[in-house]
């Protein structure tokens, strides 16, 4: 069937199963492979994108149940190639290791800070609970989290950021 | 140059050692990361694995007419198949040998059994469904304390002569001293306790993209692999591929922590598929076969005995393990140590006598055993001497940090041999125990929790506070190469730096980094030689095709041994470049003076050349003097002299709920050694990941089967990592005590935490609650249960 | 209509080797546009056919390869069902309420502030703006979270078919394990408990880690008339109690004084009625414990809410 999204405010359309979860359909279908896969029981969250404005596990999704829908990856958060400030905040604070399970994080934290601009500690960690990390132990994640709170615009000092 | 001095370049990064923000983080924070899962080529097809769902069981027919006459079904590779080319079975990397995919009867849960190769994935996927085979079932070896009985089944009746599971005893120390010593000594305390079975679960699961070109005979395999040099020759010597046509890519990593060291038979598979097919063939698992088949950690049933006089000087430790290895022997270890390191638990404290021995047994389980960022057993080592310790205060009625600090190796004793041979080099551990204690507010702790047991007693409260101390030494960066090989692959390492006529450089290394920052790290080593900005460097690793040989990253060996290796390999272009500023200031070598990035001529600052300057120099037509050649560049191998031995003092305070069992933790203190650090940002990032793993262990992560050998563990719904919620903000702490033999005196430290984490969140809940032992994971129920006086052995499935 | 068993469900918990594929098998898939298109979607396919809503209890199952639909039945876009309200003397839920919205409702929180202390432990933040209560309830996993909270409130389930809407009583809307009253071409539609005045609620859950299904968890309220009790309901999650309750439990209560010794008695009741099972969450003998203790807890806590001691 046919299944049609607007991606990163563009519209993209692929002839795929019913089957195909939203997961494979950017990774695999458009070749948008910020996006990961990581677990089979919808625990890791490695796949999360926004749909609609919500953070949701892709691989819990059909494609099929997108179509229609407003979706966000990873690599639609760079705006023309600047680092947002939740980007930032995690190459800032030493927010990721591995790099695996960052596209989902950043997705997460993009969405708690649109409707809680100033969490706390306890918020972030509650938020990014959805999310499991395996090197950085989520501390330097709540971190990050922290500094895009403070920092919307974000960094305010002259310091160049080697991106 | 210390801390405060280190120039900064034009981008803002330190010139050397500091904090600087990573150059990897580009790709990653925009999700253009490539994993071997991103890899697509054209024509490629997909793999998938079918597996036995059963544990035991011979294999009496295997029909894959119906999968191989799926549309879109390529091909299916079967056991049968695979023998024909003599890859049925391949050699382990501890002298076994291991079923590629299934012959004669599988041996585990989960063992691989056939191969389908497919047009897409999901059609890879409905094949497996296609495919038909008679198992019939035999009797199971699961609970390894009964692997020895005598009618326990045969798991490994392939080998030659085999008429049990045993694998080897091996024993370090000394037992006739030991004896006499326990035989005399006050105290005795003898503790059982088990390290199950856990798994490294990296976010990314392994996978390979393997292409053969049907032209050049040129193999190249995109693999999630930490030792891309060793798996190269490894295919050459099993598959009798010619090396020099292998290429093998290591591209980003999700996280490998040991799981991705060996050769699984999915890469095999995939490998074989290419040739079939003469397409590319990518295999990637899906998380239940990670769980499931790859290299587990731990799985150590120990017993452990400490002697000590009554005023608690310890005078001795002995412990005796049997150690499950699942169904083949395929632990990542130096050849000549087979239970790992495991020889270090004598710990960090001041004693003559101790003995271990090793049995290690075969199971119908998953193979594997040293993995989970264990520094080749040491985790199991460190916890069995922390917990021993705590018993032994226990049974004294003393406080465990002062039990301790009273046994704490010296600063002056080092460099020190410890009864079982290693030679550790440099240490202050009772500084790092005091700054951890200060950090924790240590007497304030117990005075908070005497009042908190003091309210729980008189019925106010259900919350009870337990505080946890683990204080580890472990010995990484293997290793000296006369020592240690694996599978005869000499642990030494290569590194090749070059510097470009403008003064930019590369730099190659053997080893690969898994989220560890090596692009950066590395760029600042260089930088830290030579003064040139980190961003100025390219740090190049994971392809054999363009990098010098070495055994990889894994036991904490990238800095001690890769590090040593580019600090070596830029002081040797720090010397050519002093012989050719020398030839173009036209003076003498020895009247040049170094300033980070500079030569200059003694009494004559002004009077120099940068190293940029002499890198073009080196390039141009300068008239270089009688045997020194032109360009500016080098090569080394490094092999280590000895390991390092990091080091640390951590304390941990949990908060128990004595109604439900409920264990939180409230804080973690970390104070690590890991001599000087390259980049502390980083440095901390290891420490933080490190305790999330030892909590997880702790509290919550646990392999068991069935009796009949089912995996319980297979899905992150029952094998449960640590989230968010579960994991304190850290408190870290460092001392600094260089290691004497290392060019920068680093002595690594990518293990440290989760080496030394587990027994400090184990102590404090044990201390919460006053009991003297119960086994990891400490979910709720083992808490309650351990409080009632009535344990729950959990390695085995609750009946 | 259960497209699975009970025991296909337990063996591929521990049975993962074999037929694990991880990718559903084919389906077709429609999208309803509205309710009475989704229930002649169901009419015209049957029992091959499932609603999808959120997605996260039935496409695990179908990655799984345990549940098999032939047809998938979109109802994320069938307006009118995610409404929280007052309707007359009763709350009013709609089946597509996600479980985010439900957390987040300042209404509930008022009436009954059980269902934001279970759903902030109910799954993660990404499931929950997914999965709604209607799915919950259908499902109807014997560990699930809300069955416990709509047992222990009572209330009701409104059902509707092509004849019209109906009304189970939320306590024999469990049938058992994954089974409900919901019928061939139906659909939940609504759930709704009765307002009490004077009343405070509860959920206490035990959990190896955040997330997990529980190890056991309770929830309860307490209507106060005075210092007594005037009515109670329990519900139990995990426990093998039947239909999430312990009806003596509830009848010990009434009547009595608010005040420990009666929660005492209805937890020990919970405690001895109760069929736990023991698995790798727990031993048998640690979740009765757990039910007589969570069962405490939650009365306690839900008594000083109804006093306006805590919120």
């Amino acid at each position: 069937m046919q299944v049609k999204m607007t991606v990163n405010g563009e519209e993209r359309e692929a002839d795929v199963e019913a089957r195909m979860l939203l997961v494979h359909y950017l990774r695999d279908e458009l070749g948008l492979t910020g996006t990961h896969w990581g677990c089979d029981t919808s625990n890791c969250g490695t796949c999360t994108v926004a749909v609609d404005g919500q953070a949701i596990k892709s691989c819990t999704m059909l494609a099929a149940m997108a179509g229609g829908r407003d979706v966000e990856t990873v690599e639609g958060v760079a705006v023309g190639g600047e680092l947002d400030p939740v980007q930032e905040g995690f190459m800032r604070e030493h927010g990721l290791q591995c790099g695996f399970c960052t596209p989902g994080m950043i997705m997460t934290a993009r969405w708690l800070l649109a409707r809680d601009p100033d969490p706390d500690e306890a918020t972030i960690r509650e938020a990014i609970s959805g999310n499991l990390c395996r090197c950085t132990g989520y501390e330097n994640i709540v971190r990050a989290v922290r500094w895009a709170a403070e920092h919307p615009e974000g960094a305010t000092d002259a310091e160049e950021v080697s991106a | 140059m210390t801390a405060t001095d280190v120039p900064i370049s034009a981008e803002g990064n330190p010139i050397g050692f500091g904090r600087m923000h990573r150059k990897e983080d580009a790709r990653f924070l925009r999700g253009a990361g490539k994993y071997v899962d991103d890899v697509t080529l054209p024509g490629m097809l997909h793999g998938a694995i079918l597996r036995s769902p059963i544990a035991h069981a011979r294999i009496t027919s295997i029909d894959t007419s119906a999968a191989e006459a799926h549309p879109k079904v390529k091909a299916v590779i079967t056991g049968q198949t695979l023998e024909g080319l003599g890859l049925a079975w391949m050699p382990t990397l501890s002298q076994d040998t291991q079923s590629v995919l299934c012959t004669d009867k599988v041996r585990f849960q989960g063992q691989e059994v056939a191969f389908v190769i497919a047009e897409d994935k999901y059609s890879a996927r409905d094949a497996l469904q296609l495919i038909d085979v008679d198992y019939e079932p035999l009797d199971a070896v699961v609970d390894a304390k009964h692997a020895l009985d005598d009618d326990a089944p045969i798991v490994r009746d392939d080998l030659e002569g085999r008429t049990d599971n045993h694998i080897y005893d091996w024993e370090a120390g000394d037992a006739t001293k030991c004896d006499e010593v326990f035989r005399n000594a006050e105290v005795v305390v003898t503790q059982e306790m088990l390290y199950p079975r856990v798994h490294p679960a990296p976010m990314e699961t392994c996978g390979s993209v393997a292409s053969m070109d049907p032209i050049s005979g040129k193999l190249t395999i995109w693999t999630t692999t930490q030792a891309p040099h060793a798996h190269r020759t490894l295919y050459a010597l099993v598959a009798g591929l010619p090396e020099h046509k292998i290429q093998v890519i290591s591209p980003d990593i999700g996280g490998g922590f040991g799981n991705k060291v060996g050769i699984y038979p999915g890469y095999v598979c995939s490998i074989v598929g290419s040739i079939v097919t003469g397409k590319p063939v990518k295999w990637m698992e899906d998380r239940s076969e990670n769980l499931m088949s790859t290299s587990f950690a731990r799985d150590y049933h120990m017993t452990g005995s400490i002697a000590a006089t009554r005023d608690g000087k310890i005078q001795g430790l002995k412990v005796d393990v049997l150690a499950d290895h699942g169904a083949f022997n395929g632990v990542a270890q130096p050849t000549k140590f087979p239970a790992g390191f495991f020889h270090i638990f004598t710990g960090s404290y001041d004693y003559d006598a101790a003995h271990c021995n090793v049995t290690a047994v075969y199971t119908n389980k998953a193979p594997g055993g040293v993995a989970y960022a264990c520094s080749f057993r040491v985790t199991e080592a460190v916890y069995l001497v922390e917990r021993m310790v705590d018993c032994l205060a226990d049974e004294l009625g003393m406080d465990p940090a002062e039990l301790r600090m009273n046994n704490l190796l010296k600063p002056e004793q080092f460099p020190y041999t410890t009864p079982t041979g290693w030679e550790y080099d440099s240490g202050d551990y009772p500084r790092a125990l005091d700054e951890a204690m200060r950090i924790a507010g240590y007497d304030e702790l117990r005075t908070e929790q005497a009042e908190k047991r003091r309210a729980y007693e008189a019925g106010e409260s259900s919350m009870l506070m337990g505080i946890g101390i683990s204080f580890f030494t472990e010995g990484v960066g293997a290793g000296p190469r006369k020592h240690m090989d694996i599978l005869g692959l000499g642990m030494a390492d290569g590194c090749e730096l070059r510097i470009h006529p403008t003064g930019k450089a590369v730099v190659r290394l053997s080893v690969q980094s898994q989220g560890q920052g090596h692009e950066t790290t590395f760029a600042q080593i260089i930088s830290h030689e030579l003064g040139i900005p980190p961003e100025d460097i390219d740090v190049v690793h994971g392809d054999t095709d363009n990098t010098p040989f070495g055994l990889g990253t894994y036991g904490s060996r990238s800095t001690p041994v890769s590090g040593a290796a580019a600090a070596v390999v830029a002081r040797r272009v720090k010397d050519k470049s002093r012989i050719i500023a020398a030839a173009a200031l036209e003076c003498s070598p020895d009247d040049l003076e170094w300033e980070h990035g500079r030569w200059f001529v003694k009494g004559d600052p002004d009077n120099g050349k940068t190293i940029q300057d002499i890198a073009m120099a080196a390039h141009s037509s300068l008239e270089l003097p009688e045997g020194v050649e032109g360009h500016l560049d080098a090569t080394a191998v490094y092999d280590p002299p000895e390991l390092t031995y990091p080091f640390g003092a951590y304390i941990c305070v949990t908060d128990v709920d004595a109604g439900t069992g409920e264990v939180k933790v409230r804080r973690f203190i970390a104070v690590d050694d890991c001599g000087p650090r390259i980049n502390p940002m980083i440095v901390e990032g290891q420490v933080h990941g490190g305790v999330a793993d030892g909590i997880g262990m702790a509290l919550m992560e646990l392999i068991a089967f069935e009796r009949d050998g089912t995996n319980l563990g297979g899905s992150f719904m029952d094998y449960l990592l640590p989230t968010s919620m579960e994991c304190p903000s850290y408190e870290l702490g460092e001392t600094v005590t260089p290691s004497p033999h290392h060019p920068l005196g680093v002595k690594g430290v990518g293990e440290s935490a989760t080496v030394g984490s587990p027994a400090a969140v184990v102590n404090s809940v044990l201390d919460a609650i006053g009991v003297r032992a119960a086994d990891m994971p400490l979910t709720p129920a083992v808490v309650w249960r351990a409080m009632q006086g009535s344990p729950l052995r959990m390695d085995l499935a609750l009946e | 209509m259960a497209i699975f068993t009970w025991e296909l469900w337990e063996r591929s918990r521990v049975t993962l080797g074999g037929d694990d594929v991880q990718v559903p098998e084919t389906f077709d898939y429609e999208r309803a546009s509205n309710i009475d298109d989704a229930i002649a979607l169901l009419e015209r396919h049957g029992d091959e056919a499932r609603l999808i809503a959120g997605g996260h209890s039935l496409l695990p199952m179908m990655k799984l390869r345990l549940a098999f639909p032939e047809v998938l039945i979109d109802i994320n876009d069938v307006p009118d069902l995610d409404h929280i309200r007052i309707d007359g003397d009763e709350i009013a839920i709609g089946a597509m309420v996600r479980h985010a919205a439900i957390l987040d409702s300042a209404l509930l929180a008022e009436h009954y502030p059980i269902f934001r202390d279970a759903e902030r432990v109910i799954a993660d933040p990404l499931v929950r703006n997914r999965g709604t209560i209607g799915g919950s309830f259908c499902q109807a996993d014997p560990a699930e979270d809300l069955s416990a909270v709509g047992a222990a409130l009572g209330g009701s389930v409104v059902v509707r078919s092509s004849s019209g809407s109906r009304t189970v009583p939320m306590r024999e809307f469990h049938e058992g394990p994954y089974e409900t009253k919901v019928g061939d071409a139906e659909i939940l539609t609504e759930v709704r408990f009765p307002i009490r005045n004077a009343t405070g609620s509860a959920y206490e859950k035990v959990e190896r880690r955040v997330g997990d299904w529980a190890v056991a968890a309770a929830g309860a309220f307490v209507q106060l008339d005075g210092d007594m009790i005037a009515d109670a309901g329990i519900g139990l999650a995990a426990v093998g109690a039947d239909h999430f309750i312990v009806p003596d439990a509830e009848a010990a209560l009434r009547g009595k004084p608010a005040i420990r010794e009666s929660f005492e008695e209805a937890a020990q009741l919970c405690h001895d009625q109760c069929s736990p099972v023991t698995d790798q969450r727990g031993p048998e003998d640690y979740k009765r414990h757990l039910a007589r203790e969570l069962v405490l807890r939650a009365l306690t806590r839900a008594t000083a809410r109804a006093r306006g001691e805590e919120s």
